[in-house]
Formats: C-alpha cells, structure tokens, sequence
C-alpha cells in the first residue's frame, strides 16, 4: 500500500471495483466485501438494495470476505476487445463465504496445464493504472497458493 | 391461450450487407414472410420487430415505411440473443390472447464487425474497464467457463466440444442462408487458433448482419390461408432464476431447463417426441451443455451423445441441422426468428438437403446473455 499522504496534492488510491475495500491507514490490507441475507443468508458480493434470491428487503448484513479461495472454472482468453492484452486467464473463484467472484488468475503462465479446478488460490492488490488525476487505480487479483 | 399457427415464414442469408441499413434488411426478410403467407401488409393487425445494436432507432416503423404504412401497433424488442424469438413470442401472444387475428414479427440486425464481444463487465474506478483485469464479462470467457464448468464436473474434453463444430459446419453446407458453408475436420477445428479456451475460432459463431420473419394467424384464420398450417404448441421465455455463482458466472442452464419443463408440459410432449431442434449454439461449449439442458440425453451424457452422432443429421435426434449459429452465423435480433424459420421448413418438408425426414415436432431454443432464454415448439 502507498503512504496516505506522501505531498503528492490530492493523490489517492482507488479500488478498480466499488466491492474491493483498501486500507484506510498505511499497513491495512485491502479486502472484498460483500453482503448477506439476515433472512435467507444468501451471500453476495459488494452491497445491495434486497436479496435476490428470498426478496427480503431487510438490511444485508455486510461481512468482510477471504482472501483464499478456490479455483471453480476459468477460461484463457486468447482474443478480446482492442487494446486488452492477452493472452490471460479469466476465472470464477469461490470463496468459503458462498461467495464466487470474476478475476484474473496471474502467476502462472495461461495455459490449461497449469490449472487445476478445485486449486487453492489468494488474492493479492496491485496498482493497474494512474489516472488522469495521478491517482492510482488499485485491482485485485488472484494467484496459485504456494505454486500448488 | 387459443391456438396460434405460423403461416408464413422467411429468412435473407446472413452475412455481411454493408451497403444497406438494417430495416431495409428486416423489410426484405418481411416481404418474403408475407408472400409466403399469401397475405399482404394490409392483412397484418400487429407487428413486433426484435433488433438490438439499434435498439432506440425505432425500426419495427422503419420496416413498416418500406413496406406499408397502415398505423398498426408495432412493438420494439431488445433482448440480449434472444431479441428476435422474444419478439415472435409477443405476436404469438398477442393473437393467442385473443386480441388480434394476424401478426408479422420480423428480426434484423446489423453487426458490422463489433460482434460478440459487445456488453462488457461494467465500467470501473478512475474511468479504467475491469474487463481483463478482474477477468472477463464478455461472452467467449463466459461460454469457455460454462464450458469449464461441464469439463469439471463430468470429464467432458475440449475434443467433445470441437466434434459439435464439425457436426454444425458439416450441416451447413446444404443451407444456402447459411453465413459459412465450410466443411471442416476434427483437426481443423482443434488447431484453429484458440479464442477463449476451450474454444476455437471454428467453435465460435461468426458475427454479421441478417433478418428474418414470420406471419402468424389464429388456427381458425390460418386454416383460410394455409393446408399446412404449423402449430405453435408452446412459446416460453424464462428470466434467471437466484443460483449461487449467477451474478459472477451468467448461469445458462437453469433457465433454459426452467422454460423446457414449461414448454413440454404446455405442447403435452417429451423430449423424445422432438424430430429436430435448432438451439442456441453460439459456441460449441454451448451446444454440449444445451443436450442436457433441454433433456435430450441424461446427466453428464451430453459428451457421449455427440461422440456416438445421435445430433447428426440421421441420427436420434438432429441438432442443428441449419448448421447452428456456429456456420449459419448470429445477427442478434434475428437469430431467434431464423431458428423458428428453420423448423418450419423442416416440418412443411421444404428444407432441401438438409431435410430430417418425416419431421413433425421441432423446438428452438435461444438464450440471451444477461439472461433471457425462448423455447418455441412447433406442431406439424
Ligand atoms: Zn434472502
């Protein structure tokens, strides 16, 4: 995590998705937030107005997530829209909350052989571009638990 | 609901018409339907037209400017894929309601080269697309994890996938509105050029532009027109239903098992009774998971199905026999009245080389992303 303030007027960290929390002081560790049903406890990613599964309209329940998971499916995309490098792997991974979430999986070269379904993988935060303010735009990601 | 037959249906090869503007390709599609019907605009009391690139620009009216004006309702549609069947299913209600007599439900669309890779994930912080950064929202990543997912639960491979393309692409070439009627071998197809594993290029619907149209009647009124009228035995549309990983991974199955159930139990069917289906084979992975999906084979069969050609031409029970969205080509808001035109044929006897013989119950099956899926089963 960059330092709050280092001088740099205005400069802040922004997570790339409204569900990815970043530390509020330096040495705090980013992490997916979601929601639950106080009704039905169905689980959701990031926060939301009802639950869509029982259509309780009582307030969700907000829960901080795991960073590790498992790896439930992925595809390695070879082709995708202008100016998106590839190729990558784009992944569903399953959180122990019952919770899945779209990623990338980095750390491994894409190719099928180097993935396994079920595989523990866990999510890590880095900097993926500076805006037009200087601000830096923070994402998550996913990699293989110990190269496993 | 009283019973509703088609009467009239057509379709313009798909491809690539640069040259014209969509409604001008939904107005010829339209004049076929018509003329195939023996009817002429004035005989039309409403018009649904599905299209989605353009979905704001009105072109249901803008048919109409070319073909005739009488000031009937028209209805606009947008609905992911599945734009064209969901507009058909609108003039299938509006007669079947009881409301009017006669209705023209006319898909088209105009691709250009954007294609399926439209409809992305959402915009992100700081004005930067997650799209390849937090995986992927787009359609070829979606389908190959759909895919995935079959592989991981009952050991399906990649070749099981491919050997659908080769069935599609070696049905299409006796489809002249095919887009590509390009016969291919397992090897071409597997040493295709990944685009989002498991599918290839060759696995992968081509994008392009097209229309298609249909002429709908009240039985009774049909019976005026036609001696062959098709009967609509049932016309469903389902939306997704909570599943646990839906919001993350689009689920393609419930759904469309959701409206199958609906769809057997409204034409008083079984699977088993069906001669042909035309279904949403926007990738190979697809195809594969539909089998299951719509019940022609058991759980976890679906691999062995197309190992032992029971989809073939000839086979148990033809799959495409168009050539798919794979060959045919997938301009949005036509496709899904292209695969009801595509069963009519068959069961009228009117579909030339590709013709499964003796045909009498067809289904068509489309499925729009996002998601919304159509099951429309024709009765000779
Ligand atoms: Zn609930």
């Amino acid at each position: 995590m960059a330092e709050a303030d280092t001088g740099t007027a205005g400069k802040k960290e922004i997570p790339i998705l409204p569900f990815l929390r970043l530390g509020e002081k330096a040495g705090d560790a980013a992490y997916l937030f979601g929601s639950k049903c106080t009704s039905c406890g169905a689980t959701y990613l990031g926060s939301r107005m009802a639950c869509s599964k029982c259509c309780s309209t009582d307030p969700m329940e907000d829960i901080r997530l795991s960073d590790h998971g498992e790896l439930h499916v992925f595809s390695i995309v070879h082709q995708s829209a202008p100016g998106i490098p590839t190729p990558y792997v784009a992944a569903i991974v399953d959180l122990p909350e019952g919770v899945s979430v779209r990623c990338n999986i980095e750390g491994v070269e894409p190719d099928p052989k180097n993935l396994k379904f079920g595989m523990p993988v866990e999510m890590y935060t880095e900097k993926v571009h500076t805006d037009s303010d200087g601000n830096d735009i923070i994402a998550f990601k996913f990699r293989p638990v110990n190269g496993k | 609901m009283r019973d509703v037959a088609i009467v009239g249906v057509s379709m313009i090869k798909f491809g690539r018409y640069p040259e014209k503007q969509v409604h001008e390709l939904g107005a010829q599609a339209a004049l076929l339907a018509l003329k195939d019907a023996g009817v002429t605009m004035k005989d039309i009391e409403i018009m649904t037209s599905g299209n989605l690139y353009q979905a704001s620009a009105m072109v249901g009216q803008r048919i109409l400017r070319e073909i005739g004006q009488t000031g009937i309702p028209v209805i606009n549609v947008a609905n992911a894929c599945a734009t064209g069947s969901t507009a058909f299913r609108e003039a299938y209600m509006s007669i079947g309601s009881g409301a009017y007599d006669t209705a023209l439900a006319v898909g088209s669309e105009q691709m250009g080269k954007m294609g399926l890779l439209g409809g992305g994930g959402g915009g992100g912080g700081g004005g930067i697309s997650p799209e390849g950064i937090v995986g992927s929202g787009l359609m070829p990543a979606v389908f190959g994890q759909a895919g995935a997912e079959h592989m991981r639960k009952y050991g399906t491979t990649q070749e099981h996938f491919a050997k659908i393309a080769v069935k599609n692409h070696k049905h299409s070439i006796h489809n002249p509105y095919a887009q590509y009627q390009v016969e291919m071998s397992l090897e071409d197809v597997m040493n295709a050029r990944v685009i989002a594993w498991p599918n290839t290029l060759y696995m992968c619907c081509p994008t392009g532009d097209g229309a298609a149209a249909a002429v709908l009647m009240s039985m009774e009124k049909a019976k005026q027109y036609t001696t062959t009228p098709i009967k609509v035995a049932a016309s469903v549309l389902t939306s997704d239903p909570w599943s646990q990983r839906d919001l993350t991974l689009p689920d393609v199955n419930t759904l469309t098992r959701n409206a199958a159930k609906e769809a057997y139990e409204t034409a008083g069917i079984e699977p088993d009774d069906l001669d042909l289906v035309e279904l949403h084979d926007c990738f190979a992975t697809a195809e594969l998971l539909h089998y299951e999906n719509l019940g022609l084979c058991g759980e976890g069969e679906a691999g062995r199905m197309i190992d032992e050609g029971e989809t073939t031409i000839g086979g148990r029970i033809p799959v495409a026999p168009s050539g798919g969205l794979l060959s045919k080509g997938h301009p949005l808001g036509a496709t899904g009245v292209a695969n009801i035109c595509e069963v009519v044929w068959h069961l009228r006897g009117q579909a030339g080389d590709r013709q499964v013989e003796g045909a009498k119950v067809g289904l068509a099956h489309v499925i729009g992303l996002g998601s919304a899926c159509t099951i429309n089963v024709m009765q000779k």
